[in-house]
């Protein structure tokens, strides 16, 4: 089968001109790096079935990152080329263009974000640029559909690029100097609303406040889509949902089958977070718990994503992550994260050397909560009131500046600087946005079932079998000596392995003071990912660095659950 | 009186031309890649705090690049 490559710089939309070939959803955003990994779809071109892949946005074939890297090696696979080139900003974009033309694969060139250009006083003769490159160039607009058809056609046209000697990195500059001069015509405008605004947003003196305001107004959005949608949609299906298999328990009668489906009865009744089982705790707490957050987060934050404003936000946060020992993009795995850990750690690939990916993974496992460890948190804390959550909050932030002071210290490696392309800020479509939303919850949905019905099976079966006490006694040293915890906890705390929130339902009966629950809690959230996590960690970091991550993360645990065992149980 | 002073000297607002490059093949690489090539006009647009990266305008483009690499810039300030 025929393979198509898509190639361009970082951020020229290369991913929603595959969705327009395909159909196929991926995701994309407005800033560079938001394909980390390539995605494979089909399309049908005359009849014949070819393959399509979306490669890394890279700035040139010579790598200088892991996702640049992905890139290289994608291509060697190609058979036709598709170049997508950001029209409003032709001449850095033709160098990789001239480098494609040169590995001598057929290549065509997608003009695209040409409305753009356009509105923006740019010009460009791009029959003039088509005869100067010897290759077809066809102007799209990728988000509206405009000129994927011709693009399609002409893909037909070329069978190999027009041979040419390779040049030196040099030579390539003086020859896009010379043609953009040629067919490109730059029309002087006064800055705009658009352009007043991007600068408000990256002086300090108005973007610090710019910046605290759009993150307190993003959490607020979250909570209060969440909180809607619970009250109004997922609260009355599971209310109507009671009597179903309140009726299921009492026709199963008591033995193993009603313990692993509905669980323990709490005062003769279902407790969907406590009862422990399949039926009832295994879909509440993923459905009716966490699913509404992730809902709201991811929606949320694929408004942010496609607006342009992280890139911005990164440039800001730049000196903090710089002294973590990342640089300002170490944000966009933290936000990333916050939904589910597994995107977070996939978006660790941003970063350019293996001692910032290192860094940014450790302290995403370790103290940034996802969806589920938050509605853990609020869940097990929400009753005694606001102020433990914030303790558990505020504990997760200094471990976070900590650990990032004493990792970039520690870590051997380099650690470059910050060099980020600002995108124009971009009004997000909402039909892109329902889907990136939607491609994220399933993810979600995907690891956390699961994992979860699995959680529970083998809570029962280990707590049947006196599994569980014996390992209570096993490491109550720990759990009982340092962290001053009651030794059932134990059971939670290793749970908490395969899903975070299943910890929830275990801790809540063995009624400890709120105290004890904060560090219970806080302990749960560092110690250790949760399993889907940890695999893409391995995956990510080798085996050798995840056994290194994994040795800080329960040294933290240990010396963060002591030291608030001291501090606030004071013995 | 055309002086050439590392791009990190630029005041806020300030354009100059961009002249030459202090470092290996891989930093010149990367800054012509990002757009950063001599005889290009760059704006210097803000200065982040506590040692933070600095932001330029070129080509029409804002882009934010660290202050050590900002010190390896060489332009030539037009006034």
């Amino acid at each position: 089968m025929k393979k198509i490559v898509l190639m361009g710089n970082p951020n020229v939309g290369k991913s929603v001109v595959f969705s327009r070939l395909t159909g196929a959803r991926v995701i994309s955003s407005n800033y560079p790096g938001s394909t980390v990994d390539f995605a494979k779809g089909r399309m049908h071109i005359r009849g014949h079935e070819a393959e399509i892949i979306d490669a890394p946005g890279t700035y040139s074939l010579q790598a200088s990152n892991k996702a640049e890297e992905v890139a290289a090696r994608v291509l060697d696979q190609a058979d036709l080329v598709i170049n997508v080139v950001d029209a409003t900003n032709l001449e850095r974009n033709l160098f990789l263009t001239l480098e494609l033309i040169e590995t001598g694969k057929p290549v065509v060139v997608a003009l695209n974000i040409w409305d753009e250009a356009v509105r923006s006083g740019i010009e460009i003769d791009y029959p003039a640029l088509e005869e100067e490159l010897g290759v077809p160039v066809i102007p799209v607009v990728a988000l509206s559909g405009e000129g994927i058809r011709e693009l399609v056609q002409r893909m037909d046209e070329v069978s190999s690029s027009p041979a040419r000697p390779p040049v030196s990195d040099e030579e390539k500059w003086i020859r896009i100097g010379s043609v953009t001069r040629e067919i490109q015509t730059i029309r002087h405008r006064h800055p705009t609303l658009r352009d007043r605004i991007s600068l408000a947003s990256i002086v300090p003196i108005t973007g610090v406040p710019i910046a605290i305001g759009v993150i307190l107004l993003a959490f607020f959005t979250v909570r209060i889509i969440g909180e809607t949608m619970i009250q109004f949609i997922f609260d009355p299906i599971f209310d109507l949902y009671l009597p179903f298999v309140t009726a299921l328990g009492n026709w199963l009668g008591p033995g193993i089958l009603q313990e692993v489906l509905i669980g323990r009865l709490i005062d003769g009744e279902i407790d969907y977070v406590q009862s422990l089982g399949i039926l009832t705790t295994g879909l509440y707490v993923p459905l009716g718990m966490v699913l509404p957050y992730i809902i709201s987060f991811y929606f949320t934050l694929s408004i942010l994503e496609d607006s342009g404003y992280l890139p911005r936000l990164a440039t800001l946060a730049d000196s903090v992550f710089h002294r973590l020992g990342m640089h300002g993009y170490g944000i966009v795995p933290l936000f990333l994260g916050m939904g589910c850990n597994v995107p977070g750690a996939l978006a660790t690939r941003c970063l350019d050397t293996r001692k910032q990916r290192f860094i940014s993974a450790t302290l995403l496992a370790i103290a940034v909560p996802c969806m589920a460890q938050l509605a853990m948190i609020f869940g097990v804390l929400g009753p005694f009131g606001l102020m433990y959550i914030l303790m558990v909050i505020a504990t997760l932030f200094i471990v976070y500046i900590a650990g990032g002071l004493v990792l970039a210290r520690f870590v051997k490696g380099e650690s470059y600087e910050i060099c980020l392309e600002i995108p124009p800020y971009r009004m997000p479509d909402p039909g892109i946005i329902a889907k990136k939303t939607w491609m994220r919850v399933r993810g979600f949905l995907g690891e956390a079932i699961p994992y979860l019905f699995a959680g529970i099976l083998l809570v029962n079966i280990l707590y049947a079998t006196g599994f569980l006490d014996w390992i209570g006694n096993l490491f109550a040293p720990v759990t009982a000596g340092l962290f001053g915890l009651p030794k059932e906890a134990t059971t939670a705390l290793l749970m908490g392995f395969l899903r975070k929130d299943l910890a929830v339902g275990m801790l809540i009966p063995l009624g400890m003071a709120p105290l004890q629950l904060v560090i219970a809690v806080t302990v749960l959230t560092i110690y250790f990912p949760c399993v889907a996590t940890f695999a893409v960690l391995v995956r990510e970091l080798g085996s050798i660095d995840m056994l290194k991550s994994t040795a800080v993360m329960v040294a933290t645990a240990l010396i963060v659950g002591t030291a608030m065992r001291v501090i606030l149980l004071g013995v | 009186m055309p002086m050439e002073v590392p791009l990190i000297s630029l005041a806020i607002n300030q354009t100059a031309i961009v002249r030459h490059f202090i470092g290996g093949q891989h930093f010149q690489h990367k800054l012509r890649m990002m757009g950063i090539r001599e005889g290009k006009v760059i704006k210097l647009l803000a200065l982040q705090p506590l040692m933070g990266p600095i932001v330029i305008e070129i080509d029409r483009r804002e882009l934010t690049i660290g202050r050590r690499m900002a010190n390896h810039i060489i332009v030539e300030t037009t006034r």
